[in-house]
């Protein structure tokens, strides 16, 4: 980590989006984690997803568990509300919190030992109850605050830093999502801002839970040769399936690629996802074949990378409970107590 | 042996042992409301199992003209309707008593006692005889037993019929069997006995202005009127019925006529972490949530609580006791979990207690709970029972102020953030502990960092001791200072000074108050205390310091109650004397007593010698 505090002092030529706000705007405190990490370069992808998305800061709720990934809320948008709860547990959090107030833009952090040892049930439930949030799980095969142990998307034959193998079959987070009916799901890597940023902007619009898995790996516990969470390793076995392209609302949309090529889908509010297929014939609104996409790439050693699969219903957890669209903080306490006359009527029935 | 007469209007008991699943709770339930219609002060006990069909259940209903409601032991009437409990089920009636059983079937002669009266009546064999469907015949022997009561008992029928129609009003095909069954009962009982029993029934009116409720509905309705919008549990016996009559009452009252959408959301949770992780999440975007559970749930809720209560996220959470440890025995009551809930979670953690005494307490504090869960910044425990959750109460009928607004505490608005130069989540403003808290969404100002971790009074991340004790010290100072805030205790003194006291909790009071009816009617006057809240305020501590003894009586095997007492208040542990009943019943005033009465008889002759 650097002790140096950042300068507040920003560039007067400095891009402004539509609110007039800068980049830096979006950033939040100096990040305690390792220089390298890579968590560090998500947060990045984040502050620059915010800032191209015009979000007004204060109406972004971020969440997170326990772990070095759920640290890094506090290191973006810092005029953000932010929580950060107990390990594996953060779903729960945004559940409840998004049934108060679903005016917000919930971002939940979280990691491989926060979302699939500990908290994969409350992952699971997340993704059913369709939970409109973008679920970012910064992916790094290892337990890094204590120190090196194996997390459950530990590939087998994987070697720890003290030379260890595992034995264990990983935990897949996307093919959790895909098999349990998630709306939105993606992979990528923290070293690929230009694949990375484009999934974050989309997961943001989406209606529902949005999960990113982001290979993210380790500086300091998993970035030695053996390992499959490394930078070395997934540069080389990343491989990107299907390119993304969000285009927001009211932006024009420039042809740069072939028609034909290219695949769209229309979120909720308008804005557009474009996708050009880079692996064939790969159809990221078919969930059958994403499925067996990801097994056959899996089968080569491949990390198969992009929005890998969408469906925009429009419907989240609020579409399930039928609530009302107005926030229900908002809601007047007249329209939520019966008073006395209801009562006595009630009462009524109890004789 | 010879026979005790018993000659009891409107002073009695009954016990009827039919078989889980058999359709008998309703019946059961008839039974106790026409009484109640009679004005005549009743109270029911389902003593059921943990099962869904073919295991014994019992209905116990206790008819009071002075009004006791606690259980009373003691049955006069035995409705024995199910062979495989016969033997208990004979054993357990007074001597002098009266037993209905099925005689289709001849009654084992190993079983009969000549101490009570048998009454035979072939139900099963008359019910198949009339009744033609296979359910019917199964349904319609309770409705016969209960028309068998009519005559024995003397219940009015017309207010039987009343219920009837009331009850079947939308299905009039299943009113001609239900009165044929009424009838076949009753006839058959004027036919072969003399009709009443010396055990009977008068019309009193003492009913007038009360209802009949169950306490998990009243709290479901407070938390309605106190403006909850957000429920979140897990299935669990015996709280299920809170968010049964949550979304009950929310669909009656809180759905927009215009659009048909709800003004409430419930959440069933994957378990009870995540049914308090989704509460904690609701009240820190500023809804009022709660979940309720019993003692497993807050169990596995405890890692959260700890949060809520170091973060200050407001939380409402209802424990309906049952019998523990572990699984314990789920249909059973006890008060099992007044430490867990005091201090739930690791680490210095003290948590504001609410001990309701009956349903209408349960309405009552359920409103308060958010009240004081918002003004203290704090997960805040409604500690209820089964007894008190799940049974029929005849409680004063509900009142409602109109008038009444949410005290949501210290929160600060859009337009108070815009003038604050530098906002800080935990700075102790105005000296008496209660920071001010902002929500979600109103203002970039306002944004902080609600952690688990430790914090400083400015919501930052610190590891440093002064910096943490600061926060960990007022959030005690603000604990404490609620006490005074909660309500009130009841306190009962005698007509002169007594160097003796009681004290007791939730609802024991019922009991309590009959064995101290009693023990006055001996010349021994005690003055009486139930807490209603913790932490305990000055006048649990002035009644525990004015008092030579003090008998703590409450339902677990290691006097929780009294460990409290000492803890918090600092008395000297042998100045309170535990007396404690933890079997899994309701508490009755028996047992107070013979807790009671040795000790005072004691304390009587050590001054007499």
């Amino acid at each position: 980590m650097s002790y140096i505090t950042k300068p507040v002092a920003r560039h007067p030529r400095m891009r402004t989006n539509a609110l007039g706000l800068t980049s830096r705007d979006y950033e939040g405190t100096m990040s305690t984690l390792c220089a390298g990490c890579g968590h560090d370069s998500v947060t990045a992808a984040l502050v620059q997803a915010f800032f191209e998305l015009d979000v007004e800061p204060h109406r972004v709720a971020k969440l997170s568990g326990i772990g070095c990934s759920s640290k890094t809320p506090a290191y973006f948008v810092s005029e953000a509300h932010g929580f950060n709860s107990v390990h594996g547990r953060m779903p729960s959090i945004a559940a409840g919190a998004n049934a108060a107030n679903r005016d917000l833009l919930y971002v939940g952090i979280s990691g491989d030992g926060d979302s699939l040892s500990i908290g994969l049930g409350q992952l699971c439930h997340a993704i059913r109850r369709n939970v409109n949030m973008l679920y970012v799980l910064e992916n790094n095969g290892v337990y890094g605050l204590t120190k090196g142990q194996f997390s459950a998307s530990a590939d087998v034959g994987t070697k720890s830093k003290r030379g260890e193998v595992n034995r264990h079959g990983p935990i897949d987070p996307v093919n959790v999502a895909l098999s349990l009916g998630a709306t939105f799901v993606a992979r990528s890597f923290s070293g690929d801002k230009r694949q990375l940023v484009p999934i974050l902007k989309a997961g943001l619009k989406h209606t529902g839970f949005a999960l990113v898995d982001v290979i993210s790996p380790c500086v300091t516990f998993n970035d030695h040769k053996g390992s499959t969470k490394s930078y070395a390793h997934t540069r080389f076995h990343m491989h990107e399936v299907v390119e993304t392209d969000f285009v927001p609302l009211r932006a024009e949309i420039q042809t740069d690629y072939g028609e034909g090529a290219v695949q769209s889908v229309t979120m909720h509010d308008g804005s557009v996802v474009r996708f050009r297929k880079v692996a064939g014939d790969y159809d990221p609104t078919d969930r059958g074949a994403v499925l067996e996409h990801l097994r056959e790439s899996r089968s080569r050693g491949e990390v198969a990378t992009g929005l890998l699969y969408l469906e925009e219903t429009g419907e989240d957890m609020h579409a399930y409970e039928n609530t009302v669209e107005e926030p229900l903080v908002d809601l007047p306490f007249e329209a939520l107590c019966p008073g006395s006359a209801a009562l006595e009527k009630l009462q009524q029935e109890w004789r | 042996m010879a026979h005790e007469p018993i000659d009891l209007v409107n002073d009695f008991a009954v016990k009827i042992g039919t078989v889980n699943g058999t359709g008998s709770a309703s019946a059961n339930s008839l039974l106790l409301q026409a009484l109640f219609r009679m004005g005549i002060p009743v109270s029911g006990k389902n003593v059921f199992p943990s099962n869904i069909q073919g295991l014994p259940t019992w209905y116990e209903i206790r008819v009071s003209k002075s009004g006791y409601t606690a259980r009373s032991p003691d049955f006069h009437l035995m409705v024995a309707m199910n062979p495989q409990s016969y033997q208990r089920d004979i054993q357990e009636v007074e001597s002098g008593g009266w037993v209905l059983y099925d005689a289709t079937r001849e009654l084992d002669e190993d079983l009969v006692r000549d101490d009570v009266t048998f009454l035979g009546i072939p139900l099963a064999r008359m019910c198949a005889e009339r009744f033609e469907r296979a359910r019917e015949r199964i349904l319609m022997k309770n409705i016969g037993y209960v028309g068998a009561l009519v005559a024995l008992l003397d219940i009015e029928m017309d207010v039987i019929e009343g219920m009837l129609r009331e009850t079947f009003s939308h299905k009039p095909n299943l009113i001609d069997s239900n009165f044929s069954a009424i009838e076949m009962g009753y006839e058959y009982a004027r036919q072969h006995w003399d009709c009443p029993l010396p055990i009977r029934l008068e019309r009193m009116d003492a009913t007038g202005d009360h209802v009949m409720v169950t306490g998990n509905a009243a709290t479901a309705l407070g938390c309605v009127y106190a403006g909850a919008t957000v429920g979140a549990w897990y299935p669990i016996t015996p709280a299920t019925s809170v968010m049964d009559g949550f979304k009950e009452y929310c669909e009656r009252f809180r759905v927009d006529p215009e659009t048909g959408k709800n003004h409430y959301c419930i959440i069933q949770a994957e378990d009870e972490l995540a049914a308090a992780g989704m509460v904690i999440g609701a009240n820190w975007m500023g809804a009022r949530a709660f979940t309720p559970t019993s003692g497993a749930g807050i169990s596995l809720m405890s890692e959260f609580i700890g949060l809520a209560y170091y973060a200050e996220v407001p939380s409402v959470f209802v424990d309906v006791q049952r019998t523990g440890p572990s699984t314990g025995m789920p249909t059973r009551t006890q008060q099992g979990d007044l430490m867990l809930t005091a201090y739930a979670s690791h680490g210095d953690t003290k948590h504001i207690n609410l001990y309701p005494a009956d349903p209408g307490e349960c309405f009552e504090l359920a409103v308060a709970a958010f009240d004081l869960a918002e003004r203290f910044q704090t997960p805040v425990f409604l500690v209820s029972d089964l007894d008190i959750g799940m049974n029929d109460w005849m409680i004063p009928r509900l009142r409602w102020d109109d008038d009444y607004r949410p005290a949501r505490g210290k929160i600060l608005s859009a337009e108070e953030l815009e003038s604050l130069e530098k906002y800080s989540r935990y700075l102790d403003v105005d000296g008496d502990g209660i920071p001010y808290r902002t929500l979600p969404g109103t203002h970039p100002r306002g944004a902080y960092f609600t952690r688990g971790s430790g914090h400083d009074k400015h919501g930052k991340y610190t590891e440093d001791s002064d910096a943490y004790l600061e926060v960990v010290d007022r959030i005690a100072r603000k604990i404490q200072s609620a006490a005074e805030h909660l309500p009130a205790p009841e306190v009962h003194r005698g007509d002169r000074a007594s160097p003796w006291g009681i004290i007791s909790i939730g609802g024991c009071h019922w009991a309590v108050l009959e064995a101290r009816d009693e023990l006055r009617a001996e010349g021994v006057d005690l003055d009486y205390l139930r807490v209603r809240g913790f932490p305990f305020g000055t006048v649990v501590e002035d009644f525990v310091a004015g008092h030579d003894k003090v008998f703590v009586v409450e339902q677990n095997r290691d006097a929780q109650l009294r460990t409290l007492l000492c803890n918090e208040t600092g008395c000297a542990r042998s100045k309170l004397v535990s007396v404690r009943y933890y079997g899994g019943q309701p508490l009755s005033k028996g047992h107070v007593l013979e807790g009671v009465r040795p000790v005072l008889a004691n304390a009587l002759s050590e001054a007499t010698s």
